[in-house]
């Protein structure tokens, strides 16, 4: 077998977007920062993932919601935004916030102080959470854009979306890589999912047909280090 | 033991009743020796191994014992309690079980005895299971999952109270394995439901009869043999080299150099079965073959991943000797006998005396005509390897791997499996576990934390109380927590880990499958190869080569593409790496030039070049090499020790060699050597010792180094991702619905993520990183070397590279990279569009 040597050379500023004429930067942790907004987007934290399973027999490890709290805290600590948005299936189920470990509430208490918080409902997580302070929207319009869970089927100048999990694959020298991404056309963005035991799903999959302008569409993928441009034509399905 | 044939008739009255003594003579023969020796040593109440060669009658060995002592049992009168199973038969292949239902049955019916014969495996309908529960067979011919099947079943005690004897088939390949190690464990707890229980092995020979021997038995306490039966003999295999007319390559494993001449011996004998040790070998082989079939003689393909109704075909026109040869990989190694095999090729080297030993077993299956058999070296290295194979098997040499200890992961799907049958106490449990000879060492603690991991996952953070699996009732038993539990142990249940593959369908040329749905399935290809391809590529399968037109779900459409070169090489399939033993004999060859006589004189050649440019390495000595080629640094050891195990130093010596200063590039490994390339002048550092090469290929490597590279490492993840199937933390299948491969992948990559940072020492870890050590990563290999070599490095220095180097330096870009799909391949694509965009 052959191995090859990573080496790393600079590129351009990979992770600097404008989302209709909003500047943005794109987190390699899963972040999405509006600096002129001083807003941090996340999406799709699926908190207490692994005790939902638990439920029904899978002991997967208990540590998710504390691996997702924990970069959560670290994104945050670096842009200090004002407002956080959490686009939605913030919780895995209606039951997450409850089930919660009281040491993890208060550590993500202890994030909300001090600035707003919106949770925008999800498909997971249509209700309020349980006891926790924050703001619960079905959607919510800042400046030229609109934060909503499910991305919706007509085009939306300005949407911020989650929900479909993104990740897009490559193949180079016969290899094939597939990573988490943000996708996004200068119009519309849908965001990777931030939670530890998140799948996702290939951002040429039918589930997107429709929401991209093809000739636009880049992936911003995530490597280990920094976010990867990658445009459309480059962009593999499954 | 010997044979005596006097003797053995002699005893054979004494042991067998009048109607068998009455069928051997109607057919004309007489017992064997070993068949009465057996009989015997059952008769006296012990277990018994028996060690012989394909063809020694061991299958009705076996079940002597039984069939005499059903045959004496009174009839069953009526209304008297039904009769549980008297013998269990466990073979490693379903095809195997009913290969000798069918076998068995005969002598059963000549004889006239009053024995029922069923088999049961997945294959058999869910009526005739749920028959078999009520009126069981007297001899129940199975498999290790349908064992643990049953024992997990609520009526298992009552189900096995019968229970004398369990005929354990085709050991030698079944306890080397995790299904082993779960057979082992099923095997204890029937000798606890039946204290008496006597065991039967057959195996094939193995390097320590031994192990096998306590494998038998109980191991708690410690210590107990099974009797052991070797039957010596059956005439010596007539074994030779193809001694090419053509040129030998210096690299590559086609071996397409000798095709003309393998096939005019096909043409001179009446079935020739020809090995080969990867699937892609397989396909070459066969599709070269025909290329040069002029008479069309039926030559068939034969490997696991073709579809099965194709496999049957070709294994049913084996059977009726239709064909003239078959191509195979390693899924006909076992003891199903087909056909009149008269002449074994192996093409490509056989990389273990042993596995030599038992395909070349398969030419004339009876034992006292030789087998017939032609080796056909790929490369230079391989004739060496070859040869030393040949050696081998001649002095009766065995490298069978040694047995290692029972995985933690398999012992947690028993002890759910447990669970479902009966509540049962820690106490007794862990006593009973340790009858099992894989896990004869196991301490209580650990057991203990493997109990805690099935109730509750066994975290540090105990939050899963409430959703436990298995529960203490206030007797100290442990008992499923719910019914459902039960159901889905039972649609989980084995060691046997499918890799994600998906089906190969034929459809028009550039349909892309969207609108017919049509064509025949050809078989199942690895998702890992099929994700790499682009439409429009060729590759050859099932013996033709295709295009590639597009996935669609869990299918993969391809047209035929006739006439084409296969563009992409298709590297799937098993590939064993080089035997230690095996690997030995080949360094003690290189320093004997007296042996060098008996090689092909062009490889003989290459040697003496070899001790004129540079030097041949001693047999226990490790040699380096470093020279200059192009503007890069070149490093080769010739460590002898087998493709994973290099790979898991070039992995740590790159490290090294990184933080040394010598800015490695990158390294290829095959099964003899290690090449490494850098920038920086490798040479010149070890000569001024900065560092020296002591110091770089010191033990402490197995240290941090290899804790540091195993963290990240996909081979640990794809470890992990086993481990947590078989333990049960994550479902193979969940009842109604089937989980694709890729969903389960993603997730226990982000499981063994989450676990390595939160609870570096979970058990499952523990589990992971003791597989990878023997399996993936061979550690185990590589710390025995680096230990022998300490103070054995020859350096040589070269001005340009030795003709020894020549095989690996030309797989340099030739072998498909493997590894860490990592950020250097995001960063090509990444500068691909910024070029394209003009923004650099």
């Amino acid at each position: 077998m052959t191995f090859a040597l990573a080496m790393t050379a600079p590129l351009a500023d990979a992770d600097r977007i404008g989302i209709a004429g909003e500047r943005a930067i794109c987190d390699r942790r899963g972040g999405l920062y509006f600096p002129e907004l001083r807003l941090l987007a996340v999406s799709d934290l699926h908190l207490e993932k692994g005790s939902s399973l638990a439920r029904r027999g899978t002991l997967i490890p208990p540590y998710d919601t504390g691996a997702t709290l924990l970069r959560l805290q670290a994104v945050i600590a670096d842009y200090q935004p004002a407002i956080v948005v959490s686009l939605g299936d913030s919780f895995h189920d209606g039951g997450g916030a409850a089930r919660m470990h009281s040491s993890f509430r208060e550590r993500l208490e202890g994030l909300m102080a001090g600035r707003d918080w919106f949770w925008v409902a999800g498909n997971h997580d249509p209700d309020a959470p349980a006891d926790l302070p924050g703001e619960t929207v079905r959607e919510l319009a800042i400046g030229s854009l609109v934060f909503r869970h499910e991305p919706s089927a007509l085009r939306v100048e300005g949407e911020v979306a989650g929900h479909l999990h993104p990740c897009a694959r490559i193949v180079q020298q016969g290899r094939s890589v597939r990573r988490r991404c943000f996708a996004g056309d200068g119009g519309r963005m849908i965001m990777p999912a931030f939670g530890a035991y998140t799948g996702s799903l290939n951002v040429l999959d039918r589930a997107y047909a429709g929401l991209f302008r093809r000739e636009t569409l880049m992936a911003y993928m995530v490597g280990a280090e920094r976010i990867f441009a990658i445009s459309h034509a480059m962009l593999r399905p499954g | 033991m010997t044979e005596q044939p006097r003797l053995a008739e002699q005893n054979a009255a004494v042991h067998l009743p009048q109607p068998f003594l009455k069928w051997f003579a109607q057919k004309g023969w007489s017992p064997r020796a070993h068949q009465i020796d057996l009989l015997a040593t059952a008769q006296a109440g012990q277990s018994v191994l028996l060690i012989a060669p394909t063809g020694a009658g061991k299958t009705l060995a076996g079940f002597l014992p039984s069939l005499t002592e059903l045959a004496k049992r009174p009839k069953k009168k009526p209304g008297q309690a039904r009769r549980g199973i008297h013998t269990l038969y466990i073979s490693p292949l379903k095809a195997l079980a009913v290969d000798i239902g069918r076998n068995l049955g005969k002598p059963v019916e000549e004889i006239g005895l009053p024995v029922t014969i069923e088999t049961r495996t997945g294959d058999t309908p869910a009526h005739k299971r749920q028959r078999q529960k009520l009126a069981p067979p007297d001899i129940l011919l199975t498999t290790p999952e349908q064992l643990a099947l049953l024992i997990a079943a609520p009526d298992a005690r009552r189900f096995f109270e019968d229970l004398h004897y369990v005929v354990l088939d085709e050991l030698h390949s079944l306890v080397t394995s995790k299904r082993g190690h779960l057979l082992s464990l099923g095997l204890a707890r029937l000798r606890s439901f039946v204290p008496g229980l006597q065991t039967i092995g057959l195996s094939a020979t193995v390097a320590e009869p031994d192990e096998l021997r306590r494998w038998l038995v109980s191991q708690n306490p410690p210590g107990g043999l099974a009797e052991l039966i070797v039957v010596t003999g059956g005439a010596k295999p007539e074994i030779s080299i193809l001694d090419s007319e053509e040129r030998v390559p210096w690299a590559g494993h086609s071996a397409r150099y000798a095709t003309p001449e393998i096939y005019s011996e096909i043409k001179r004998h009446k079935t020739t079965l020809l090995f080969v040790n990867t699937r892609s070998q397989a396909e070459l082989l066969f599709q070269e073959l025909w290329r040069v079939n002029e008479d069309t003689l039926p030559i068939a393909l034969h490997h696991g991943s073709l579809d099965v109704a194709q496999r049957r075909r070709v294994e049913k026109a084996m059977g009726e000797n239709a064909l003239r040869a078959i191509v195979a990989t390693s899924t006909l190694d076992l003891g199903i006998d087909w056909g009149d095999v008269d002449l074994v090729v192996h093409v490509g080297a056989p990389k273990g005396a042993s596995r030599l030993a038992q395909r070349i077993g398969r030419a004339n299956h009876r034992m006292d005509e030789p087998s017939k058999a032609i080796l056909i070296p790929a490369n230079r290295f391989e004739v060496l390897e070859c040869r030393a194979a040949l050696d081998a098997n001649y002095l009766g040499a065995q490298d069978t791997p040694p047995l290692v200890n029972g995985g933690l992961d398999v012992l947690a799907q028993h002890v759910l499996g447990c669970a479902c049958g009966a509540p049962f106490l820690a106490d007794t449990l862990f006593e009973e576990v340790r009858t099992a000879a894989p896990y004869a060492s196991l301490d209580r603690p650990t057991f203990d934390r493997v109990i805690d991991f099935v109730a509750t996952g066994g975290y540090a953070l105990k939050n899963y109380e409430r959703y436990a699996r298995i529960r203490l009732n206030k007797n100290g038993l442990w008992r499923v927590s719910n019914p459902r539990i039960a159901q889905q142990y039972r649609l989980n249940v084995g060691t046997i880990i499918e890799v994600p593959a998906l089906n190969v369908r034929y459809v028009q040329a550039g349909s892309r499958g969207s609108a017919s749905r049509g064509g025949r399935v050809l078989g199942k290809i690895e998702e890992a190869f099929l994700e790499t391809l682009t439409h429009g590529d060729t590759f050859m399968f099932a013996g033709k080569v295709l295009r590639f037109e597009g996935i669609r779900e869990n299918e993969c459409f391809v047209s035929n593409a006739p006439g084409s070169d296969a563009k992409v090489p298709y590297y799937g399939g098993g590939k064993f790496p080089l035997s230690t033993y095996l690997a030995e004999q080949v360094r003690i060859m290189l320093d004997d030039p007296q042996r060098w006589k008996k090689l092909p004189e062009q490889v003989a050649d290459w040697l003496r070049f070899q001790a004129d440019k540079s030097v041949l390495p001693k047999r226990d000595d490790l040699l380096i090499e470093t020279f200059p080629r192009g503007n890069r640094h070149y490093l080769v050891a010739y460590a002898f020790e087998g493709r994973l195990a290099h790979q898991t130093l070039g992995m740590l010596l790159t490290r090294r060699l990184d933080r040394a200063g010598a800015r490695p590039l990158g390294f290829v490994a095959t099964d003899y050597a290690l090449a490494i390339w850098s920038l920086a002048d490798m040479g010149r550092m070890f000569g001024a010792k900065k560092p020296s090469l002591g110091e770089l290929f010191d033990q402490d490597m197995l240290g941090d180094d290899l804790e540091a590279w195993l963290a990240g490492s996909w081979l640990l993840k794809r470890t992990f991702r086993n481990c947590a199937l078989i333990s049960g933390l994550i479902e193979k299948r969940h009842p109604g619905q089937e989980k694709s491969g890729r969903q389960v992948t993603v997730s226990t990559d982000l499981i063994y993520d989450v676990l390595r940072s939160h609870e570096p020492d979970h058990i499952l870890l523990q589990a992971t990183r003791a597989d990878a050590a023997t399996g993936l990563l061979d550690v185990s290999r590589l710390a025995e070397m680096l230990s022998r070599i300490q103070g054995r490095i020859v350096h040589k220095n070269l001005e340009q590279i030795s003709p020894l180097a020549v095989p690996i330096m030309l797989e340099i870009g030739k072998m498909p990279v493997h590894g860490e799909a990592d950020d250097t391949l995001l960063m090509d694509a990444a500068t691909l569009v910024e070029e394209a965009m003009g923004t650099k």
